[in-house]
């Protein structure tokens, strides 16, 4: 037996580090010391803590080693696992006190936390299914299929109130009960981890750190909902997430999980893969499933919904990897459990992907009702570089802003809808006093008229039209009438898109027009970006009494917009400057002014 | 690998399985485990460290005792090797010195068991992080 593991994360993120090199040279280091009877490598999902990846933790004395380099793993075998003393400067270090943390249960990041769906990742192997059963998994689908019939398992799901976790938060145990009442010869159970959101990454961490959690929730779908047939829509980005579900699923059928007959009941359950090209608008049930019969992702009217003509016209049951990760556990520590977690409509705990301008970048998983100021200040240990917090996007290109008003709003999926902004699939994108959000607004506008499918004439064009009348705004050639035009535009396509990602596509516009009317004023009344983002509001001058004549700003101007005689004050000629910025990044003495 | 044909048949199979992640479950929540910390410096490691830790780790699984045996750098002790620091729940660390094998087994059925103190306590007057 093992006295002391190592557990590296091998999520997409700590691998980009090079963690697969740090398993290898931790196991050469252990064979070169002659311990690899005493300690073992474990290839775990993500931790979470991206910021300071690659981890890697020591168990039993739970140390928490942060940004670990291959050539570290030596330093933490002769050191650690040989003679038991931690290797100190890999210890995360506390921001505000300099201390070095060892364990991870004492950092701020995991203080908050609560992890349901997350609760294999970073802990198990997950390539390895002995440890998910090891650790209670597929007792919750056993348990089901042996013991309860369809509608006393769904009864369970409802009674936990568990909600979608792809965004629109629709009650999962009541979208079973109406999929289980539809009869037809096939019914499908699909799962959708089509992650379209700039800058999500919850899905992909749960199906590379705990495939086997969807794998067992997806079989239990389909024993309520009537179902043998899974199919798993992922995007090909996702490459290392595809392995590991291969694997998993490999090893599920070994073991007689998946198959006819699943543990000598009557119930058969077998699933497969379906790979997505990566457009965002796949992740709309309908054009997810066309997509899946090989036609183009297009969204199409509903009703039907897809419980009663889904994937090949048959009955099917869509839902997202994260909704699917918490349904074991529903029913391994009972609804009533379940339900005791959160807010009166929104129970259980919601993972984020926690970005953007914030000490501790990474993956979150929190109880619905914690504050917005709990998860930036506290998890994610403030703002970069001390700078003063301006808003936060949650939602990803369907959700808005979210400002400091806002910030001791609990979190659940009402109250950021009544905020003006959304749940979404859990992107939380964190911004300071340097970000324009007219610039913000423009980029998930960009994002939306890229990926628009153009099957519908508001999303196609409104939000061509839209972004247009942002360029201009930001090119300082906007007037009051084009935020009238803005507004007309968004009201015009929140009510006549076809899909709903369609219909949510001006929420970032209209949640920053919302809250911070003053930055869109100042861009088209007085030509002025407060974040000095937009290059073509920059007006730069040279103050005099700095300018020591150096001509250094003359010499890297690109248009010679600068002139002056050496030794004597510059000027900057503003009919030829194209506001690149080169001329204050160059001087050396402060001199040129940046209004 | 061969199927598993019931609900009990994998109970049973969880039940094996456990013992391999038994050490990360009890990770998660050490401070309501005993801690036995062994030093396992080069001055523990000469004076037999490495064979009371493996007594430990056997002795505390044979007989189901919730408690974690990790390694810990030389305390300064050294004249007095093998040294043990052992932490039950709410309670201060104690540290036993001249550990052998044997020590090892009384002080699980003697101190961890009955809080019964044993001759060769050293006087614990420092702080770890």
């Amino acid at each position: 037996m093992y006295k002391m593991q190592l557990l590296v994360c091998g999520g997409t993120g700590c691998r980009a580090s090079a963690s697969a090199k740090i398993v290898e040279k931790l196991n050469e280091s252990l064979a070169s010391h002659g311990l690899t009877s005493d300690a073992q490598v474990v290839t775990t999902g993500c931790f979470g803590f991206c910021e300071k990846g690659p981890i890697v933790k020591v168990i039993p004395d739970n140390t928490f080693y942060t940004q670990v380099k291959p050539e570290d793993a030596e330093e933490i075998v002769a050191e650690h696992i040989l003679k038991g003393r931690k290797v100190k400067r890999l210890l995360y270090e506390n921001p505000q006190t300099e201390e070095h943390v060892a364990d991870s249960k004492h950092m701020g990041f995991y203080q908050k936390q609560m992890r349901i769906a997350l609760r294999n990742c970073g802990f198990i192997d997950p390539e390895n299914i002995d440890e998910y059963i090891a650790r209670d998994g597929y007792s919750a689908l056993a348990q089901v299929i042996s013991e309860l019939t369809p509608q006393q398992a769904i009864e369970m799901v409802k009674q936990s109130g568990l909600r979608g976790r792809g965004g629109a938060g629709f009650p999962t145990g009541l979208k079973w009960e109406i999929t289980s009442k539809f009869t037809a010869d096939q019914k499908y159970v699909v799962c959708n981890a089509d992650e379209g959101d700039p800058g999500a990454f919850m899905d992909r961490s749960i199906l590379e750190g705990d495939p086997n959690s969807v794998i067992e929730a997806m079989a239990i779908c389909g024993y309520c909902i009537g179902a043998n047939k899974g199919l798993i829509y992922i995007r090909a980005e996702y490459p290392l997430a595809i392995s590991r579900l291969r694997i998993a699923i490999r090893q599920a059928r070994e073991y007689g999980l998946l198959g006819d007959n699943i543990l000598g009941t009557d119930f058969s359950f077998d699933m497969e893969l379906r790979y997505g090209a990566g457009a965002f608008v796949c992740g709309e049930e309908t054009a997810l499933i066309a997509s899946m019969e090989g036609k183009r992702g297009e969204p199409r009217v509903k009703p039907p919904f897809p419980a009663e003509d889904g994937y090949m016209h048959k009955p099917t049951n869509v839902n997202n990897v994260e909704t699917f990760a918490n349904i074991p556990v529903i029913f391994l520590k009972g609804p009533e459990w379940f339900a005791s977690i959160g807010t009166a409509k929104s129970k259980g705990t919601k993972v984020f992907a926690l970005a953007g301008k914030i000490n501790n970048v990474g993956l979150i998983e929190v109880p619905m009702g914690i504050t917005l100021r709990e998860i930036i200040y506290e998890i994610g240990g403030g703002i970069k570089n001390g700078k003063k917090f301006k808003a936060v996007q949650t939602g990803g290109p369907s959700g808005g802003c979210l400002t400091e008003k806002h910030l001791d709003t609990p979190i659940d999926f009402d109250s950021l809808i009544a905020a003006g902004s959304m749940m979404g699939s859990g992107g939380m994108i964190v911004m300071d006093e340097d970000d324009c959000m007219v610039s913000i607004a423009k980029f998930y506008l960009e994002f939306i008229v890229e990926e628009s499918c153009g099957k519908c004439t508001p999303c196609r064009v409104g939000n061509k039209r839209m972004l247009e009348i942002l360029e201009k705004i930001c090119q300082g050639k906007g007037n009051m009438e084009d935020l009238d035009h803005l507004r007309n535009f968004a009201n015009v396509i929140k009510d006549t898109a076809l899909c709903g990602l369609g219909q949510t596509s001006p929420n970032p516009v209209l949640s920053t027009l919302d809250n911070f009317y003053d930055e869109y004023l100042a861009h088209v009344k007085d030509k002025k970006c407060f974040a000095r983002k937009c290059k073509a509001l920059a007006r730069y001058t040279i103050i005099p009494e700095v300018c020591t004549g150096c001509t250094v700003c003359a010499k890297n101007c690109p248009v010679e917009a600068i002139t002056g005689e050496r030794r004597q004050p510059h000027f900057i000629n503003q009919d030829i400057c194209i506001h690149c910025g080169v001329c204050y990044t160059k001087c050396k003495f402060n001199a040129i002014l940046v209004q | 690998m061969t199927k598993i044909k019931s609900l009990d048949d994998l109970r049973q199979r969880k039940q094996q399985l456990e013992q391999g992640m038994e050490i990360r479950e009890k990770s998660d929540h050490p401070e309501s485990l005993v801690q036995i910390k062994v030093a396992m410096a080069t001055c523990g490691i000469a004076s037999g460290a490495r064979a009371v830790m493996n007594a430990f780790v056997e002795k505390i699984k044979k007989e189901k005792i919730p408690a974690v045996v990790t390694q810990t750098g030389c305390m300064g002790y050294c004249y007095a090797e093998p040294t043990v620091e052992v932490k039950k729940p709410g309670m201060d660390p104690v540290v036993f010195s001249y550990v052998d094998v044997a020590k090892a087994e009384e002080i699980v059925d003697k101190y961890i068991r009955n809080n019964e103190l044993l001759d060769g306590i050293l006087p614990a007057n420092y702080q770890t992080i």
